[in-house]
């Protein structure tokens, strides 16, 4: 939004720079021109100005040019017809004998975004591939992806192409990179550039030339590259090895990517190589730059799902730091908690209390929540801080500490005895919903050991009528039936009393009907209610003893040094998915999953499993239908299921499959559109009953199936889950 | 690849903006799979956006680096200064970025493309003519480069501090520590850095002389000498190491503008006594037990185990206090100090501008919480102090000569400068 513009600065520009005795002193021309770009740059429209810009443009000197460039760039597409008036300019400028005011020129006139410009342009591109001074020829190469880009629907240029991969071994190293950068624009469709072997070997030879900014890429592009051999894999190792060490944290986490990737078969290198980078990735997260910190951090914490105990001496860098904001905080402690050991506990754990009584609540819930899970392993130490907090008498601290206490008990049963004592001691209770509800489900389940439940619980019937959340309510509810199981004669009383106000006067549905449920329970007599409320105290899947599984390192390789990792699991596969939607093509998504590529050969030998992700819009599947092709076709031997449409959607949505509409009713051609997502692609999917095209479709169900991007494995996996869904849905319905 | 920079300032404005890619319009429809990116440097955001998946390392440490090339050529990182330089600033963009690749961001090369006269904003000051003695005479002062010296554009050859040949070499450590309760010493990390900053238009090779006595690495024995040591340390691509191993001199060629040459760390050892040491005392008082009107005393007694010479600026002593404290009253030694409770942090801020080495000075607070119970003394504590020790560096890391190889005029000025800034000092009571 303009800030202060009107027309009338704009007039007064105008009037300005078209006035004569302006244009004949330099600096005060230039400096209405500066004041141009000034307010273009604030956001008021100064396209109007545009013919006098571009006769400013014929000026030698340099930052003006610059200047004027920068303004015709940013108007050139709202006016192109002035802008072929400043063509001419460019052209001559192309000529210039000074390599920098070539290679400005070529640069600023790449960037027109004007649907006529390549048959102005490309005559100058290709004469700068060829210039002497690589200035020009950076920029020429990467004019060439500007000139594809301008028009993305037509045929690739074999000549550039060819040119481009000549210049592959130009001995400017930015030319290189740029003409890498450049052919993976321009192949996109076609799945990027090519690595091969001479253009690997030549690129690791390079690889000391390169500025840091370059080698990442490289490196990057490199991760295509699979070497023919295992000698050839240790020499290209061996060649990256120093970069393990490099300065640059982008490099080393850069050519640790690769060492993961190529080394897949050879643990004990990755291994090694983990260590080697182990170094530089503690050191950015003690980094002064806080965003680099963070990332290192997150970078550590994926490293640590395969191997625990590599930062575990270093448990100190974790630490908080009082300025620390809390994004970093959060992310410490959750790494201090799985660096947890014997020898540690005991200066974590008052590290940890020290967070507890922080003046942000986040922060302090956060930090007793992470004692708690510290307290599954070492639970005397932490009942003892937790106990201590509980004195403090702050809302959010005791919500928090009985919130993690029912986490301890149910994950840690051997504590409940503890528990259960701090429960009674506590005076205070706490005032939000969450932490209400928490209190009450500990009084339910373990209301034989704490002595006081009853009256704890009465305190809450005699105020229920101030009580706004009704989840508490239903808690509250299941609280006192509980304990009426287990302690009939005190609370016999108090429960009648709840149900009658529950059912009489309650006006929230949900608790009245939680309170009829309860109410005709409790009527078909006392042994059946046991058997229906009462439930395993502790978690039955888990023993205490295992601790986390390691992970492989290819579980994760594919996400490290991406953004992906930073911003949650699902990033590419939801940038593949919009891609997908805005361009037709069928190999978009490719540049945008290189993991997902990579990773498919591992996969064959397992099980496929689908996902349901983040939903689709009818319009989007609509368009995504219309743009891909069918892949595969199959009868799937069993008629529809004749049950409700309520169930099929419920069955496939078990399986992980979302049913986005179907033809209601018993009409002969029946249609279904489902779609799912497996690995890293998308799965559209129409179900057909009885339409006379399609062929064998009267007797049993046709899918016909579309992906996105194609994964034939992941089809094959789909196909049938789906057929066994369906076969079962048909043996319940007959 | 980038598609578009943005610089903002604190409160959001665009202060430059660059579209890489031009892909025509503003900010692209939020749900066309846009991310962004930012890192905050000198109060304003500095912000990438892009549609593909890339390095999170290599695009923050690029935004590090646009801030720092800024800064260089600036002078200073301001609001100020962007909107003042913003045509250098595109200038600069425009030869680092094309086409949301990152193309150079060398000052070398860039140095031979930028055209633009940084403007400078700094103000008129009484105190730049401090270093003039009476009569114009140099005094002892000038010996000293002012702080302010090294923040001046790299390009101001016409400037008015024109043609001045200098270079700076600094060596800054960040100090994080932990003191447990009882005065033992939890945690203590290094972290280091030797950062040049060169204003000489063209400078050959420069020799760094450090501690000859310098050991890297927990494996090597000390001896008995009192070695200095670090863990671990990593240079820049430039330096040249082939004197490093025997001689500890390191080579390298510095371009204009400011780089790191070295960086080191050392974790879980300090080489000498922790700066500060705090001897607290609190205690809980009834004014009048009927009205139940409370109050904390804090009683703080501050040691700066700092050799005498040398002095602490700028320390600044956070406590926290129980919650609902309501006003508090002070007893302080000096005058120059001073004292405040922020009731939105539930802490009292002690402010001490400096500290003379092996001094020790003590304050009382009188904190008045109503309804105070036992348990509200739990929450006083841990304590967290900030400050700058100049001319000082925990590890002993010292620059023994710096030198300018022979062919390099002797106008040239060179300047030395030690400081230790507290990344994190936690003391827990």
């Amino acid at each position: 939004m303009p800030y202060f513009g009107s027309e009338e600065t704009v007039k007064e520009l105008k009037r300005a720079l078209s006035n004569p005795n302006v244009q004949a002193d330099r600096l005060r021309y230039k400096n209405y021109i500066t004041k141009v770009i000034r307010y273009m740059t604030q956001g008021l429209d100064v396209s109007a100005l545009f013919m006098d810009m571009v006769k400013a443009s014929a000026k030698v000197d340099i930052v003006q040019k610059k200047l004027v460039y920068l303004y015709m760039c940013t108007y050139a597409s709202d006016k192109p017809d002035l802008a072929l008036l400043a063509i001419n300019t460019f052209r001559k400028d192309c000529a210039d004998p000074n390599p920098m005011v070539r290679g400005l020129a070529l640069r600023n006139m790449c960037n027109f975004r004007m649907p006529g410009m390549t048959e102005y342009i490309e005559q100058p591109i290709v004469a700068g591939l060829r210039d002497k001074a690589s200035y020009v020829r950076r920029v020429a190469v990467l004019g060439c992806a500007k000139m594809h880009s301008l028009q993305p629907n037509t045929e690739i240029d074999g000549i550039i192409v060819n040119e481009l991969y000549a210049l592959l071994r130009d001995p400017d190293p930015v030319v290189v990179v740029n003409c890498l950068r450049a052919l993976e624009e321009i192949l996109k469709d076609e799945g990027g550039v090519v690595i091969n072997k001479p253009i690997a070997h030549h690129l690791l030879n390079r690889m000391k030339d390169l500025d840091s900014w370059a080698q990442s890429e490289v490196l990057t592009f490199l991760l295509r590259y699979h070497p023919r051999s295992d000698d050839e894999l240790f020499d290209v190792l061996s060649l990256l090895h120093a970069f393990l060490q490099s300065a640059h944290a982008h490099v080393a986490v850069a050519t640790l990517r690769l060492f993961l990737h190529l080394a897949s078969a050879h643990p004990a290198v990755q291994a090694d190589a983990l260590l080697c980078t182990s170094a530089p990735l503690l050191a950015t997260c003690g980094a002064a730059s806080r965003e680099l910190r963070f990332t290192g951090l997150c970078h550590v914490q994926q490293v640590m799902r395969s191997q625990p105990g590599l930062f575990g001496t270093h448990y100190k860098c974790f630490f908080c730091g009082y300025s620390e904001p809390t994004y970093i905080k959060f992310r410490k402690m959750e790494i201090l908690v799985e660096l947890v050991n014997d020898e540690n506990v005991a200066l974590v754990l008052e590290e940890l209390r020290s967070y507890c009584t922080d003046v942000s609540p986040e922060l302090a819930q956060a930090a007793i929540a992470a004692i708690g899970r510290i307290a599954r392993t070492y639970s005397e130490k932490c009942l003892d801080i937790l106990t201590g907090l509980l004195a403090l008498k702050q809302d959010h601290i005791t919500s928090a500490v009985i919130q993690t206490f029912r986490d301890l008990v149910w994950f840690c049963p051997q504590s409940t005895a503890a528990v259960c004592q701090t429960v009674e001691a506590c005076v205070d209770s706490p005032q939000d919903s969450e932490g209400k509800q928490t209190l009450l489900w500990l009084l339910g389940e373990h209301g034989e050991q704490i002595s006081s439940a009853p009256y704890v619980m009465e305190g809450y019937i005699d105020g229920l009528k101030t009580e706004l959340s009704s989840a508490v309510k239903m808690e509250l509810l299941t609280t006192a039936v509980k304990t009426f199981l287990c302690r009939p004669a005190e609370t016999q009383d108090m429960l009648g009393r709840l149900l009658h106000y529950c059912i009489e006067e309650e006006s929230d549905v949900c608790v009245r009907d939680r309170a009829l449920l309860y109410y005709r329970l409790l009527q078909r007599g006392v042994e059946e209610t046991r058997k229906v409320v009462t439930g395993p105290k502790s978690d039955p899947s888990m023993s205490v003893l295992t601790g986390r599984q390691e992970e492989p390192i290819s579980q994760w390789a594919s996400t490290f040094n991406t953004l992906g990792l930073l911003s949650g699991r699902d990033l590419c596969l939801q940038t593949a998915v919009i891609s997908a939607a805005d361009q037709p093509s069928n190999s978009t998504g490719k540049e945008l999953l290189p993991d997902v590529t990579l990773s498919s050969p591992n996969d064959t030998e397992e099980e496929i499993s689908l996902s349901l992700g983040p939903p689709l819009s009818h319009e989007t599947f609509e368009k995504m239908w219309l743009d891909l092709e069918i892949l595969h076709r199959q009868t799937l031997g069993s008629p529809r299921p004749r049950t409700a449409p309520d169930t099929l959607q419920a069955a496939l949505q078990l399986v992980k499959i979302q049913t986005l509409a179907f033809t209601p009713g018993d009409t002969v051609l029946w249609k279904a559109y489902i779609y799912t997502r497996s690995t890293g692609t998308l799965i559209l999917a129409e179900l057909l009953q009885g339409d006379p095209q399609a062929p064998g479709s009267d007797e049993s169900l046709v899918v016909s199936v579309k992906q996105q991007p194609v994964n034939q494995h992941a089809i094959r996996g789909f196909a049938s889950i789906l057929k066994s869904v369906l076969q079962t849905l048909n043996v319940d319905s007959s | 690849m980038i598609s578009q920079i943005f610089i903002l300032s604190s409160k959001g404005d665009h202060l430059i903006y660059k579209d890489c890619i031009l892909t025509a319009g503003f900010l692209c429809d939020l749900m066309s799979g846009l991310h962004f990116i930012h890192a905050r440097q000198g109060g304003l955001y500095w912000v990438a956006s892009t549609k593909t998946n890339p390095s999170p390392f290599t695009i923050i440490e690029f935004l590090n680096r646009l801030a720092a090339l800024t800064k260089d050529y600036c002078g200073s990182l301001s609001e100020k200064s962007v909107r003042m330089n913003f045509a250098l600033i595109y200038e600069l963009l425009d030869e680092m970025v094309d086409f949301g690749y990152i193309q150079t961001t060398s000052t070398d090369i860039l140095k031979n493309f930028i055209q633009t006269e940084a403007v400078s904003s700094k103000p008129f000051s009484l105190f730049d003519l401090s270093n003039v003695g009476l009569f114009g005479a140099e005094t002892q002062q000038s010996k000293v480069a002012p702080s302010v010296a090294a923040s001046r554009p790299i390009m101001s050859s016409r400037g008015e501090q024109g043609g001045k040949n200098e270079i700076f070499v600094d060596v800054i450590e960040r100090l994080s520590v932990v003191i447990g309760s009882k005065g033992v010493l939890m945690k203590a990390d290094i972290h280091g850095e030797i950062k040049i900053k060169c204003f000489l238009p063209s400078c050959s090779e420069m020799r760094i002389g450090l501690n000859e006595e310098l050991s890297i690495g927990k494996s090597q024995l000390k001896g008995y000498s009192s070695a200095v040591r670090v863990d671990e340390c990593r240079f820049h691509q430039a330096v040249k190491l082939d004197e490093f191993d025997t001689f500890r001199i390191l080579k390298v060629c510095p371009s204009q503008g400011e780089q790191t040459v070295m960086q080191y760390q050392l974790c879980d050892e300090l080489p000498c006594a922790p700066p500060f040491q705090l001897f607290p005392s609190v205690e809980k008082d009834y004014v009048n037990r009927s009205v139940n009107l409370s109050m904390v005393l804090i009683f703080l007694k501050l040691r700066c185990d700092l050799p005498p010479k040398s002095t602490a600026l700028n320390v600044s002593i956070t406590v926290p206090v129980p919650k609902g404290s309501t006003s508090m009253s002070q007893e302080l030694s000096s005058p120059d100090q001073t004292a405040e409770l922020q009731p939105k942090n539930k802490a009292l801020l002690w402010e001490i501008p400096r500290f003379p080495g092996g001094a020790q000075l003590s304050a009382l607070f009188k904190v008045d919480v109503p309804g105070l119970s036992s348990a509200s003394l739990l929450e006083v504590g841990p304590v967290s102090m900030s400050f700058e020790l100049p001319k000082q560096t925990c590890t002993g890391l010292q620059i023994r000569f710096l030198r300018l190889s022979p062919t390099q005029t002797g106008l040239s000025q060179r300047w030395v400068r030690y400081v230790t800034h507290s990344d994190s000092y936690t003391i827990r009571i």
